[in-house]
């Protein structure tokens, strides 16, 4: 009995697997890595199990979600019961060679504990339970607090096969239809407004995660305001002054606000104390250009921004107290290049940008080494990149596929996916690492 | 001041009756918005119609004020009020445009106490954030002009809308030309700080 369903599984699996990631006659490559054995250079298979004692299954299909859109490894598809005929009667006792011969890499055993979840992984190659981690989840089934919990346990898995840690547990806000700043998972789930003012835009994540800074139109101009996510109350910064101020972002340290003030002799990038003690100073001299977007260098101490002064929209990078500003990409003169909404990479090492390209804006980024540009997307409109804390995934607004959209780019495989399901979504922010 | 106005507009039917003319047209009247079916559009499209219904009657009200401020100069402040337009991704203000501030700078010089708000605007093309911008300096480079021929800077505030509440929707040349647009709101003196 136990032998004919293994056989339908495996039937089932090779179905289900997706080609490549079946290995000819089950022989691991070599290649070591914190214990884990597969080949360098590919995505090694992951078969999350189903959850073995009482507990909603959704916890399988988040993990196996989050690993999927890691974009790292395979995600080994099997339904639970396929998947529940690999595992053993009882213990940990794994057929690792039909393992193995299904291109499963490692095991995943999601099992509940008092506390929450208890993960433990397996390398098949070596036949051996290497991890085995606790994380404890909050009371009260697929809240916001539970799914950001059990991100952070998919998050963990990542960092046992990489080790570097994946970003399942962050939120992304954005501009909605309804010009308000809203909220969602970094899987799409749990979309919530959180804003109630006139024309929200531009939110940008305090490095603590507990804190954004957005702008809305006020009876003074648009102006920029802190959201508290401890409080949900709004701060408006009264003191800057009248008049246009938008694009803020905070710095690095989170100590100071950069943001681009509008009036009579054209729109600079100022610097303000974030605590909105000292008054603000003006950091660009853009003799009646309009200076936009800022957005720091992992170490504070630059700052990238779109502005117009050569007649066309390109991006530049400055010091963080204004010297030394350089164009950053390239034009031809005469050519009316368009690029715009720069973004530095967490890794320090790259800027996403929006650049036009026959008519549409498409996302591109810049290597900041040797100046190289990639070009990810061709269809439709896709403006305001936005890097996720890996500095591996971008979250974009896209007119790809009708109306505008949320979508998150992998920039090693150029793989994409859709966040939002509703229309109008735009300006988007990724946050840093959440704690549950 | 009547037969400027009068010229402008000459200007303005006969670059719409010409295709061919090299310069944008300047549109007369507000074509119907297309609808969507797409409900979030819809509930866009009436918010933005609320808001644009909003400023209608606030400008209304001004004028009315202002009427009863300066018992005449009705037309004067009709002028003032006039919206005008501007070449894609340029702030820079086209002839058509000039025309009609020449109008206006007269016309606030007639009614010294007469202060205005010039609110500019862009279509949905570029990043919608550097549009900000672009529409301030479409309402500073309108300013600039009105102050060098006469009107008291003290009296015109600017600001920007960029391309979040457009004159029409919709994708088309129509629809864009429509939109990069700045608009001028008499204001009374209770709103002017």
């Amino acid at each position: 009995m136990r032998f004919s369903y293994t056989i339908a599984a495996v039937a089932c699996a090779a179905i289900s697997l997706a080609a490549g990631a079946v290995r000819a006659q089950g022989t691991p490559p070599q290649g070591v890595r914190l214990g884990l054995n597969y080949a360098l250079g590919t995505k090694p298979g992951v078969l999350v199990l189903p959850i073995d004692s009482a507990g909603p299954d959704s916890v399988r299909a988040i993990l196996q979600r989050d690993i999927d859109y890691d974009d790292r490894a395979t995600v080994v598809a099997l339904d639970d019961a396929g998947a529940r005929a690999l595992m053993p009667a009882s213990g940990d006792r794994f057929n690792y060679p039909l393992f193995a011969k299904l291109g499963i890499v490692a095991i995943v055993r999601p099992q509940r504990s008092l506390t929450g979840l208890t993960l433990t992984m397996y390398d098949v190659a070596s036949r051996k339970r290497i991890q085995t981690g606790n994380f404890a989840l909050p009371e009260g089934d697929n809240t916001p607090a539970w799914r950001l919990a059990l991100h952070t346990a998919a998050d963990d898995v990542e960092r046992w096969i990489f080790g570097t840690r994946g970003s399942a547990a962050t939120r992304i806000l954005y501009s909605a239809a309804d010009k308000q700043i809203w909220e969602m998972d970094s899987d799409g789930a749990n979309p919530r407004k959180l804003t109630s003012v006139t024309l929200a835009m531009s939110p940008a994540w305090h490095p603590s995660g507990r804190t954004f800074v957005f702008t809305g139109f006020t009876p003074r101009g648009s102006q920029v305001a802190v959201y508290d996510f401890a409080t949900n109350d709004i701060h408006w910064r009264s003191a800057t002054v009248r008049g246009l101020n938008i694009t803020p972002a905070f710095s690095p340290s989170g100590n100071t606000i950069a943001y681009a003030n509008g009036a009579d002799r054209g729109t600079d990038i100022m610097i303000a104390d974030a605590a909105g003690e000292a008054e603000a100073r003006r950091i660009t001299v853009g003799k009646g250009s309009d200076n936009t977007s800022p957005s720091f260098s992992p170490d504070g101490r630059q700052i990238v921004f779109m502005s117009g002064r050569a007649g066309h929209p390109e991006v530049y990078t400055m010091d963080s107290d204004g010297t030394n500003p350089q164009i950053l990409t390239e034009f031809t003169y005469g050519e009316s290049s368009y690029r715009a909404s720069p973004d530095w990479s967490p890794d320090g090492r790259q800027i996403a940008y929006e650049s036009r390209i026959n008519g549409d804006f498409q996302i591109m980024t810049i290597d900041l080494r040797d100046r190289a540009t990639k070009q990810f997307t061709s269809e439709g409109e896709n403006e305001d990149p936005a890097w996720a804390p890996d500095g591996r995934h971008l979250v974009f607004s896209s007119t790809r596929s009708g109306p505008r959209q949320l979508w998150v780019l992998d920039t090693e495989s150029g793989r994409m996916r859709q966040l939002t399901r509703a229309a109008g979504a735009r300006l988007p922010a990724w946050s840093p690492l959440l704690k549950p | 001041m009547y037969r400027n106005l009068a010229v402008v507009l000459a200007a303005a039917v006969s670059a719409v009756l010409l295709p061919a003319c090299h310069k944008p047209p300047v549109p007369l009247a507000p074509a119907p918005a297309s609808v969507n079916s797409d409900s979030v559009d819809r509930a866009r499209a009436d918010s933005i119609a609320q808001a644009e219904a909003a400023r209608r009657a606030q400008v209304a009200d001004s004028l009315r004020g202002l009427r009863n401020e300066n018992g005449a100069g009705e037309d004067a402040i009709q002028v003032i009020a006039a919206t005008i337009y501007y070449d894609y991704d340029r702030a820079e203000l086209t002839d058509d445009a000039r025309a009609l501030l020449l109008a206006k700078a007269r016309a606030m010089q007639a009614l010294p106490a007469t202060r205005v708000r010039i609110t500019g605007h862009t279509d949905n093309r570029g990043a919608s954030e550097y549009n900000l911008a672009l529409g301030l300096r479409r309402a500073a480079e309108a300013k600039a002009f009105l102050v060098a021929n006469g009107a008291d800077a003290s009296h015109i505030e600017i600001s920007s809308m960029g391309e979040e509440q457009p004159a029409v929707q919709g994708d088309s040349e129509e629809a864009w030309a429509k939109n990069r647009r700045a608009e001028f709101t008499p204001l009374s003196g209770s709103e002017a700080q």
